[in-house]
């Protein structure tokens, strides 16, 4: 019996443990001082890094929780957090229906990795339609003339493809999948853009960890990771074709080529998706996170929150690019000034 | 998970004399009076609890339910992005990851059982106990953690030779063929076995243990083996706490989570070879229920949740049939 006794201890432990941290998201939630936000798992380590730099300067804290984009949507419309953050942005419709205001915070990419005995960092040439084509299982084989015809010079194997993709809803699964959307038709058609897709092929692994334990375990495969875990791993990236046809390596002057080329103060709640944007030094598969905003939220709440923001556009550039997030240009940044200014009045 | 099934003989007997006593005795002191009625209210408690949670995942999953029908259980379609769902291949994986796991954790734990309680030397019984019952205490993301980075490359070059030993069987090779990717349906399977064996092995060896010696004695009198002691006397006495044991395992296997998500593979296809990728209701919950955005996500994956309930309390309804009738038919033998 000592068996039973033991699971229902368990089982009382997590139900004592989920009460207390119910209880404390609620606590921490009402109380004055301390802002809090959720969301993203992309911008978690951003909004930390500020908020431990925004406190130390300050005395200002804020709380961020990093339990995904429809967890940190689904929080602010029920107004318990103060921000919600999300990798996808929402229509302005949708923005419109709930009382909700959206604005970029930081920019990042993503960048295809492989694993290929003999073919170092950097030495795999790839495109948009190649890519969506190898996702969508058309192309089965790394020495398939399609490959090849990008490689003058590499000596590609003979070898299955193997396609890895993240099993968990994710920004990073929604940014490539819009990627692929805009570059190859059968791809739009077929598959979309989500944060979690019906995937064709491949496996699934969970988080960025995942998808690179995976691909440096399987010989033959392929993945989509963050850049931030490119560098810090060490693994085997792509170069891609960009839309103006350049060839570019991954980088954060890249990921702010692409919001450079792109009029954020022209589109409506910033709804615009910083995919294969056009610009000679641009990467193709460059992302963004939103936080969002309630109308209908406490004033002082709303300008608490916009005020780390500004402090964060302003102050924390360099820890932005520290960890891998390019900040956004100066034009950007005024625009969502005015935004609050005409949304907000803050 | 089932303690009711983890009764043996007797302990029925012993609890049955409590009861007397403590119905006699009722009437005449209040701490007996309130320790009564405070057990029976923790006891209904867990009841409550368990339709109370029935009650909100049916109203959660209502929707999908409701737009997709029976085609929810019986289609494999899982797509986000234009809101159409199907559980089928998440239940196959569900129910075939926790067979695999079945077929290896049974006899193994009926091994280590009957070793511990019949074979093995006095002094090596504690040592071994201990360490089954710790391999029950490491969490399941440990295993989650250990089968991706330590278990599944070395599984994967074993791939290779299940691919030309057991793929070429006819009929069954199927089951055995795919790229030597280590991670899949039998990686899946293998690992949860490992993790339901000590509470199977621990339940077996604890009735083991308290099958009357004189059954045993006498057996061994007429002559029998070890085996036949095993199989005609011990096993028949301590059936009843046997199986529980067993469902107590199935049980932790078809909910189990986290390790699975780690080895599975997490793809959304049916596929022959025990060595492709699959997902299971759990894993795919686990994955996908922070970014589920619109309301039907949500919603189908709390149907998911409903479904892997009634999967679990049908394989437990199904376990007290087989019980029943199992002694039924002894009764009748016994006529």
């Amino acid at each position: 019996m000592k068996l039973n006794r033991r699971s229902f201890a368990k089982a009382a432990i997590a139900v004592a443990v989920s009460g207390a941290v119910g209880a404390g998201v609620m606590a921490t939630a009402f109380a004055g001082e301390t802002l809090t936000g959720a969301g993203s798992t992309w911008v978690y380590p951003l909004v930390v890094k500020w908020s431990v730099a925004y406190d130390k300067e300050t005395g200002n804290k804020v709380n961020y929780q990093g339990i995904g984009s429809g967890g940190g949507i689904a929080q602010i419309k029920a107004g318990t957090v103060a921000f919600g953050a999300s990798d996808m942005p929402l229509k302005p419709e949708e923005l419109q229906k709930d009382g909700l205001i959206q604005f970029p915070t930081a920019i990042a990419g993503e960048d295809l990795v492989y694993n290929l005995p003999g073919i170092k960092p950097g030495e795999l040439i790839l495109s948009g339609p190649v890519v969506a084509d190898i996702y969508l299982g058309k192309i089965k084989k790394w020495n398939d003339p399609a490959i090849v015809k990008l490689n003058p010079g590499v000596k590609l194997p003979d070898m299955a493809v193997t396609v890895v993709h993240r099993s968990d809803g994710s920004g990073t699964t929604f940014t490539f999948a819009d990627y692929l959307s805009k570059v190859s038709p059968e791809w739009k058609e077929k598959i979309g853009a989500n944060t979690s897709l019906n995937w064709p092929a491949g496996v699934g692994g969970k988080g960025n960890e995942g998808v690179a334990a995976y691909v440096q375990r399987i010989p033959g495969s392929i993945g989509y990771v963050e850049y931030a875990y490119i560098l810090e791993n060490k693994l085997a990236y792509a170069r891609m074709y960009n839309r103006d046809g350049k060839l570019v390596s991954p980088s954060l002057k890249g990921f702010q080529a692409a919001a450079a080329h792109i009029d954020f103060t022209k589109a409506k709640d910033f709804y615009v998706i910083l995919t294969d944007q056009q610009g000679p030094d641009t990467w193709p598969i460059s992302g963004c996170t939103w936080q969002i905003l309630r109308k209908a939220s406490p004033k002082a709440t709303n300008e608490a929150v916009t005020k780390f923001f500004s402090w964060g556009f302003e102050k924390g550039q360099s820890m932005a690019e520290s960890i891998a997030f390019g900040p956004l240009p100066p034009s950007t940044v005024d625009a969502i000034k005015a935004y609050w200014k005409q949304n907000l009045g803050i | 998970m089932n303690g009711s099934e983890v009764v043996t003989g007797a302990q029925v007997e012993l609890s049955a004399a409590s009861e007397q006593k403590s119905a006699g005795k009722s009437s005449g002191f209040p701490a007996d009076f309130l320790f009564r009625k405070f057990t029976g209210f923790v006891a209904f408690i867990v009841a409550a609890t368990l339709v109370a949670i029935m009650i909100s995942l049916i109203i959660e999953g209502w929707s999908a339910l409701h737009t997709f029908g029976w085609k929810f259980l019986i289609t494999s379609t899982w797509d986000p992005v234009s809101n159409v769902y199907g559980a089928l291949v998440f239940i196959v994986g569900t129910l075939l990851s926790s067979l695999i796991a079945m077929v290896i954790a049974v006899p193994v734990s009926f091994g280590i059982a009957l070793f511990i309680s019949e074979l093995s030397p006095r002094w090596l019984r504690g040592p071994i106990s201990a360490v089954i019952e710790l391999l029950a205490a490491i969490p399941s993301i440990i295993y989650g953690m250990w089968g991706l980075l330590v278990f599944a490359p070395w599984f994967g070059n074993i791939e290779p030779w299940i691919n030309d030993h057991l793929g070429v069987i006819p009929g069954i090779g199927m089951l055995f063929q795919g790229p030597p990717m280590g991670i899949g349906m039998l990686t899946a399977g293998i690992v949860l076995a490992i993790m339901v064996i000590p509470f199977i092995a621990s339940v077996m060896r604890d009735v083991f243990m308290i099958t009357p010696a004189a059954l045993k004695e006498s057996a061994y009198a007429l002559g029998a083996t070890t085996w036949e002691v095993a199989r005609h006397v011990i096993l028949p006495f301590t059936r009843r706490a046997v199986t529980g044991g067993i469902f107590l395992g199935l049980g932790r296997a078809l909910g189990e989570t986290m390790a699975v998500t780690f080895i599975i593979g997490n793809a959304n296809n049916l596929s022959a070879s025990l060595l492709m990728p699959g997902a299971s209701i759990a894993s795919v919950i686990a994955n996908e229920f922070t970014e589920a955005t619109t309301p039907l996500y949500k919603s189908s994956l709390l149907a998911l949740g409903l479904i892997l309930f009634v999967i679990t309390v049908v394989v437990l309804a199904l376990a007290k049939l087989l019980l029943l009738r199992l002694d039924a038919s002894l009764e009748g033998k016994k006529a």
